[in-house]
């Protein structure tokens, strides 16, 4: 049941060429170039990333101004903190998407959005936005349907916890109260569930 | 540490927590192996949730990002792995008490496990605040340690750079002197670069300070402070 059904899959092969050999591809070099100051390496690594930030800021943010300003301040700590990015700590996109939720999630937690987005999430939480047109999308459309498949698996609690912390940047003890189960449980729910998708997913961290 | 904390590792990496339980968090992360391995999975995970999501952003948005960084300095390296290993057993050697003379470094440093985001962590808020004071000290062996309080935060972090991670089996220990000098544990930390929000009654402090102690921490020092200071001269 926990036993990895794909294993040998991660972030590495969705999208993000960490060490490809490919000096464009390869966002981790990318990095140590802007370092220097080298702007074209950073056009370079926001071409690479750009849609999968851009993707899950609009989906936390769910507003296309406020999904540009998470971008361009998340792109900024990236420019001054790349020469201190540590490879070993997981990837480059990982390490970009990391900061740019954060970023979004913070967003949304300020006053003003808070009331909007308790009203909408039931309706949008579920729809993921059409497959990038740009990309390949018939890998981006395999890549859905497994991680739709990986959620699937999880109980209804742990996937709706799971859900309602990432794409909602609701915290733990939110969810708790949105899903009316007792402060506490939510945490272990998302914890429980992120435990499954991994395995299930075969993410290596 | 309590099975609670532990369970808080997917929240955290979802960012799902509040202020205060992220500080809380990261001070158990610091000295917990365990917990940053899975943290580093969770958020592996957490963006395969993100593969259906991609889109193309507005056009006009890659020549603003492109001209924010332009007016932005890129922020030095710290130092290679491999030369703060090389420091490593002399800094454990040199484990002799340091009295501040309490000079205001103000360097931003890297903190591994929060990225540094415009929204003010409880770090940043005892940064900014008008009431901040740091006290600091260079360590014979290179590196810099200091801590800064702000009293109407009501908080105080610890910030070490270029110092090198505890040695195999060790972490960093924090503490804080209560007014009755009794020392008592205000957090851990395995990397040498990095800051940490302490643990307990800031306030009133006398002392904060950092030895180097088996992993897990312990109840009492039983090492010899590598940086202490006296918080009631002022910085």
């Amino acid at each position: 049941m926990r036993s990895p059904v794909n294993s040998g899959r991660s972030t590495r092969a969705m999208g993000f060429p960490e060490s490809s050999g490919d000096p464009v591809g390869d966002l981790a070099s990318l990095l140590r170039r802007c370092a220097r100051g080298d702007e074209a390496a950073f056009g370079a690594f926001y071409d690479a990333t750009s849609a999968r930030a851009w993707g899950m800021a609009l989906r936390v943010v769910r507003n296309r101004a406020q999904a540009e300003e998470v971008l361009q301040e998340a792109y900024l700590q990236v420019w001054r903190q790349a020469g201190r990015f540590d490879p070993a700590r997981g990837g480059a996109g990982a390490w970009l998407l990391t900061i740019v939720h954060r970023s979004a999630v913070d967003r949304v937690r300020s006053a003003e959005a808070s009331s909007r987005r308790e009203q909408t999430y039931l309706d949008q939480s579920h729809l993921a936005p059409e497959p990038d047109s740009t990309g390949s999308a018939v890998e981006a459309a395999i890549e859905a349907r497994r991680v739709r498949n990986a959620l699937g698996g999880l109980t209804e609690i742990q996937r709706q916890a799971v859900e309602l912390a990432y794409w909602g940047g609701y915290t733990h003890t939110e969810v708790a109260g949105i899903l009316e189960v007792p402060v506490g449980t939510a945490k272990t729910r998302i914890r429980d569930g992120l435990i499954r998708l991994r395995d299930t997913l075969g993410v290596e961290a | 540490m309590s099975i609670d904390i532990h369970a808080l590792s997917g929240a955290y990496a979802l960012d799902a927590i509040t202020e205060f339980e992220r500080a809380e968090f990261e001070r158990h992360l610091n000295g917990c192996a365990h917990c940053q391995d899975e943290v580093r999975g969770f958020r592996a995970t957490a963006i395969c949730l993100t593969d259906a999501s991609s889109d193309q952003p507005p056009a006009d948005l890659r020549a603003k990002v492109l001209a924010d960084a332009r007016g932005v300095r890129p922020l030095p390296p710290l130092e290679s792995a491999a030369r703060r290993r090389r420091r490593l057993p002399a800094l454990a050697a040199a484990a002799a008490m340091i009295v501040a003379t309490g000079a205001g470094l103000t360097a931003t440093v890297w903190r591994p496990w929060q990225p540094d985001t415009v929204q003010l962590s409880l770090a940043d808020q005892v940064r900014t605040a008008a009431d901040a004071r740091t006290w600091s000290t260079q360590l014979p062996d290179g590196g810099t340690m200091s801590v800064t309080r702000s009293q109407s935060v009501g908080a105080a972090f610890w910030t070490s750079a270029g110092v090198g991670r505890a040695p195999e089996g060790h972490v960093y220990e924090l503490w804080l002197q209560k007014p009755d000098e009794s020392l008592v544990p205000a957090g851990l930390m395995s990397s040498g670069d990095g800051e940490l929000v302490l643990r307990g009654d800031t306030k009133r402090a006398i002392g904060a300070g950092l030895t180097v102690e088996p992993a897990g921490g312990s109840s009492a020092p039983t090492t010899k402070p590598v940086a202490f200071f006296d918080l009631r001269v002022s910085s």
